[in-house]
């Protein structure tokens, strides 16, 4: 199979689908002249023109309010913020009236529209630059949740999301977009609210999603050369969470330790450790255990971001707490 | 104050339009519908029957009614919660509008909205907005979407003099002049954002300045005068229309209520209220009726009577009607029929 990057996915996803229905198109900063902040949109203008791919200005909260006015109109938009730091300017258009318009309008409007960025750190950006907003938006009913680690589910999803008649919130990253990754030439669709068990295990269950994925599996594969075999699951969508892979794991191993880079308090961590102790109490051994990003903002210093975001060690530790291992 | 308000408002701009005897009596009618629609929901508030918010456009009604035969049914319009007299100015049902406001299935929103989010998709009405400015972006995004679906409807987005504070005023106004826009953007200038007044919130109290920092065609407008409101939103449509881009019409009118039903209104003078209940708009359209013998005396009290009924079976309507079913709760939310939500 070949291999592409992700930003190649997320953008044959974007191709492919505004190939099909005309009533979608791209709207952001820098996505069209520019070729995108970083360059997921290249050689789209070309291909669409500037009536579907469409430079903003600096204005979140106008072109993302404007969207939801298209959305309501008609057509089918993707907006895409630079990164989810900046959407926070634009929150108010997400939640108060893309996530509600549906009910508000008691039933007669709908926002077909996904809201797409690089969420979370992306070196040493300091702190507006470095946040992770996954449970943010995955607390808001009438808003679906996405958040990728890799190119495969990165195009799958991006093309369900797309046509998806709610609104999609979906979550990328800086540090994924050169990535490669093994993606089929031919068309597929992933579904929303399916996790994606990414390596078998009985021992114990790592659950994570986007970048930090890449810390599950590390970690897994330390914890493989010392006999511990660990399921690693990633969630992929956020929300609707896909408990019953969660609980079907949890049945099997009895452990779990949830992987993000979101602050602890309110994360997506508690919300599964909430329905894991509600729904499988009794196949608990352990308490489930989370490794999230430092509750602190993130600082610029090298080695303040390394103490504050989650990496393999830390996991590892984790893993052998919930096992009753030695360290 | 209260005089100078007034006599910003007196100058008449000169007539292009001749408007014919049936548009004078739609103009009363539907005014006077309006009024007496709110002044039941005024009772019935005080009853404890509607409850929450509740927002009266009493004194406003030229405003919507200029602005509803000016435009064609498919320009989609959007305002802010003060909606219950655009709604029925666009021809939403006195029925729907009621029973919305007493939370009853039959309501225009199936009871989900209440007074402050009426919606019809058959009256290209895309709501009553509750966030303070939020609709700005979003009817400027109607008209975004009638411009790439290629029709030449032109989306009529409203807001208050409060709103005309709020950033996302300025994001949009840049972003449709750029694109060209197919919107009339219209701040009904009720003088007062809640309790404060507009010039106790800027410097500069001419609202329709704002658009001329983006060189948006931007004009003040007498809205006690409903025919001033339709000539000035017909001439920003005919710009739309043409691919010309939008327009901002800062149409002064007046709330003759507070600004919801808990606002007894003390930081205005009786006086400054008197002053333009003097220029209602239902009297003088009346008045010019009469004159123009459009018609009589005793026919403009049978339109009373006939809307004073309507209003009557509208409130029967509302009270005999169901509540929702409480399933209803999980309804509406996501278009996904079979969307999992969390009830543990």
């Amino acid at each position: 199979m070949r291999s592409i990057r992700f930003r190649e996915a997320l953008r044959e996803a974007m191709v492919e689908e505004m190939r099909l229905d005309d009533r979608v198109f791209l709207l952001g900063e820098e996505v069209a002249e520019y070729q995108g902040a970083y360059k997921v949109s290249q050689g789209m203008l070309a291909e669409f023109g500037p009536e579907r791919v469409i430079d903003t200005p600096i204005a979140e909260l106008g072109f993302a309010g404007i969207a939801v006015g298209a959305a309501m109109n008609g057509t089918r938009p993707i907006v895409e913020f630079m990164t989810w730091n900046f959407a926070l300017l634009a929150i108010d258009q997400v939640v108060n009236s893309a996530a509600k318009m549906l009910q508000m309008s008691g039933g007669q409007f709908h926002c077909p529209m996904v809201f797409r960025g690089p969420s979370g750190s992306a070196g040493q950006l300091a702190a507006t630059h470095s946040q992770s907003f996954e449970n943010w938006y995955a607390n808001v009913p009438g808003l679906k949740v996405i958040s990728v680690s890799n190119p495969y589910d990165a195009k799958g999803l991006l093309k369900t999301a797309i046509r998806d008649e709610d609104v999609v919130v979906f979550m990328e990253s800086e540090y994924s977009y050169s990535d490669l990754g093994e993606v089929p030439e031919e068309e597929y669709l992933i579904p929303i609210g399916k996790a994606r068990i990414a390596r078998e295990g009985k021992d114990v269950t790592i659950v994570s999603y986007n970048k930090m994925m890449k810390v599950a599996e590390a970690a897994a594969a330390e914890l493989a050369k010392e006999g511990i075999e660990a399921e690693v699951i990633d969630l992929r969508t956020i929300r609707p969470m896909d408990y019953d892979t969660l609980i079907e794991s949890v049945k099997k191993t009895n452990r779990m330790v949830f992987v993000e880079e979101g602050w602890p308090f309110g994360s997506v961590a508690t919300e599964a450790a909430y329905y894991i102790q509600r729904v499988a109490f009794d196949y608990l051994d352990a308490p489930v255990t989370r490794i999230c990003g430092a509750d602190t903002p993130l600082p610029y210093s090298g080695v303040l971001v390394e103490e504050f975001l989650p990496n393999p060690a830390k996991v590892i530790s984790a893993v052998k707490e919930v096992m009753y291992i030695e360290k | 104050m209260a005089s100078t308000k007034v006599s910003q408002n007196k100058k008449r701009s000169k007539s292009k339009i001749k408007f014919d005897k049936e548009t004078y009596l739609f103009w009363f009618e539907n005014m006077y519908l309006q009024r007496k629609f709110e002044e039941k929901a005024g009772q019935l508030y005080g009853q404890q029957k509607i409850r929450g918010f509740c927002h009266l456009y009493i004194g406003q009604e030229a405003v919507s009614a200029g602005i509803v035969t000016a435009t064609r049914l498919e320009d989609p319009i959007m305002t802010a919660y003060r909606d219950h007299g655009l709604a029925l100015a666009r021809g939403m049902t006195p029925n729907e509008c009621m029973a919305e406001l007493l939370g009853k299935s039959t309501g225009c929103v199936k009871g989900k909205g209440g007074s402050m989010h009426f919606f019809s998709k058959e009256r290209f009405f895309f709501g009553g907005h509750g966030i303070v400015g939020a609709q700005i972006p979003m009817g400027a995004g109607l008209g975004f979407a009638e411009k790439y679906k290629g029709t030449d409807n032109v989306s009529i987005t409203l807001f208050g003099d409060g709103a005309a504070r709020q950033g996302a005023l300025h994001e949009t106004f840049n972003m449709a002049m750029t694109w060209k826009l197919p919107v009339v953007f219209i701040c009904e200038n009720n003088y007062y954002a809640m309790g404060t007044s507009v010039e106790r919130t800027s410097n500069m109290p001419d609202i329709y300045t704002l658009g001329l920092g983006y060189n948006m065609p931007s004009e003040p407008v007498d809205g006690m005068n409903v025919e001033d409101v339709h000539e000035a939103v017909a001439r920003a449509l005919v710009r739309a229309r043409k691919g010309e881009g939008p327009t901002f019409l800062e149409i002064r009118t007046y709330r003759y209520k507070g600004h919801s039903m808990s606002d007894p209104a003390k930081y205005r003078t009786k006086a400054e209220v008197e002053d333009f209940k003097e220029r209602d708009a239902i009297k003088t359209v009346r008045k010019t009726i009469l004159k123009k013998k459009y018609a009589t005396e005793e026919q403009l009290k049978e339109i009373e009577a006939k809307v004073k009924k309507q209003v009557a079976e509208c409130v029967k309507f509302a009270e005999e009607s169901p509540y929702p079913d409480v399933s209803e709760l999980y309804k509406d939310v996501y278009m996904q029929q079979d969307y999992p939500y969390i009830k543990i």
